[in-house]
């Protein structure tokens, strides 16, 4: 259904419970493994409070585009006082206090439900700056990334307009915030398959758990990478087998690995094998897709 | 006049919970007659964000004429403030001697907040 829609182009969600796994060594490297096969590849980075792929992908970058999410603007002088915007706000982003609005526009979610609400039509719909959307190319990589507004703590309305910018690509990678959370969800939503890196270790494995609880709750298909999967324990491997999860690849615990990440290179760019070990994950990655009775 | 104050539990000699918006319980004391009821204001404990303006509501809803609490970030100032609800901060120790330093006149009555918000 999302392949019709999108022309054939395939989305690939990068994610984990845990943060620091290598959610974006994975995005990047892929990416440029399937640019140098000759897709036609977009690297999205969603983890917009932090967004680090660029480190790596070192995009020239053409356009910067504002982003913003909507908010109420309250004429006080058509207001009655009546308070029906406070009570059906979710997120006290507006209150009537004494017959009087109050609004707090970095609590608003966007719904426009005081708008709705309002008797009096006293409500209307303005904008507030909560980032901005980068874009750019390397090579033959299309590169697009979310930047929030530093102390800005609504991120989800900026992850979905970096996702109305991804078009007609053959693939997109779509680099996502860690944990389990909102702009998590609002990243793997719709995409076609998610990729959970973790790494072997019981912090690890509980973040997994909660990841793969997450995605399924979503419907959507995923496969596990242990990154340094030569430390910790079984503890990892163990779930998947049990759980009858995928696991996808294993990278090794390597001293040129990260030293390349240190420099902010891809591991591909100085470990041949590893594109080699990319490639095939690449071609699980698409078994696993159309497939049609796993997970 | 109905003062309420932030606590930690639900008993005059329960420790003053210095935190506005995520403090366990509001004690309601009528400092004319010394009578006092605690309320709870857990709701607002796992509040994601804005637990400041849902406990500002809350005691306006309990009609207190003032709060006294240890400190008072700056949405839960702005609500109390459109309520018409002094804010008394600095409070410390027990309930009892919180209401006896707000008798006393000890507290500051807060003109701004006089901390950050949790969340920008």
């Amino acid at each position: 259904m999302f392949a019709e829609r999108r022309n054939g182009s395939l989305r690939i969600a990068v994610a984990s419970g845990k943060g620091g796994t290598g959610k974006t060594a994975v995005a990047t490297n892929l990416a440029a493994t399937l640019s140098s096969e000759g897709y036609r590849v977009v690297y999205a980075d969603c983890d917009v409070e932090e967004p680090n792929g660029h480190i790596f992908l070192k995009p020239t970058i053409r356009s910067v585009e504002r982003v913003g999410t909507p908010v109420p603007d309250v004429d006080l002088s058509r207001c009655n006082g009546c308070g029906k915007c406070g009570d059906i706000c979710e997120f006290s982003a507006i209150v009537c206090m004494n017959g009087k609005v109050i609004t707090f526009p970095e609590l608003c979610h966007g719904c426009d439900g005081c708008i709705l609400v309002c008797p009096e039509n006293a409500i209307r719909e303005t904008q507030r700056e909560i980032g901005c959307i980068e874009r750019g190319r390397r090579d033959g990589i299309e590169f697009i990334h979310g930047v929030l507004r530093v102390g800005e703590a609504m991120s989800a309305p900026l992850i979905r307009a970096v996702k109305q910018k991804l078009s007609d690509e053959d693939v997109a990678v779509i680099d996502a915030p860690p944990g389990t959370s909102c702009p998590v969800i609002e990243t793997v939503r719709d995409t076609d398959f998610v990729l959970l890196v973790t790494e072997p270790t019981p912090f690890g494995l509980s973040d997994l758990r909660l990841a793969v609880e997450m995605v399924r709750a979503l419907n959507l298909k995923l496969g596990v990478i242990i990154n340094r999967c030569d430390i910790g324990n079984s503890g990892v491997r163990d779930y998947c087998a049990e759980q009858d999860i995928p696991l996808l690849l294993e990278i090794p615990d390597d001293r040129e690995i990260a030293r390349a990440y240190s420099r902010g290179q891809m591991a591909v760019e100085v470990a041949p094998s590893l594109k080699v070990a990319f490639a095939g994950l690449w071609e699980r990655i698409v078994t696993r897709i159309s497939s049609r009775n796993d997970e | 006049m109905k003062i309420a104050i932030t606590a930690q539990d639900n008993e005059l000699h329960s420790a003053v919970d210095p935190r506005f918006g995520r403090a366990r319980w509001f004690i309601v004391i009528d400092i004319d007659t010394g009578d006092f009821v605690p309320v709870s204001n857990a709701k607002n404990l796992d509040t994601g964000q804005g637990a400041g303006i849902q406990a500002g509501r809350h005691a306006a809803e309990l009609g207190v004429k003032a709060v006294v609490t240890g400190n008072v970030g700056p949405k839960a100032f702005r609500i109390l403030k459109a309520a018409g609800i002094d804010v008394h901060i600095g409070a410390k120790g027990t309930v009892e001697e919180a209401t006896c330093q707000f008798k006393a006149g000890v507290l500051g009555l807060a003109k701004q907040a006089n901390v950050e918000g949790h969340w920008a």
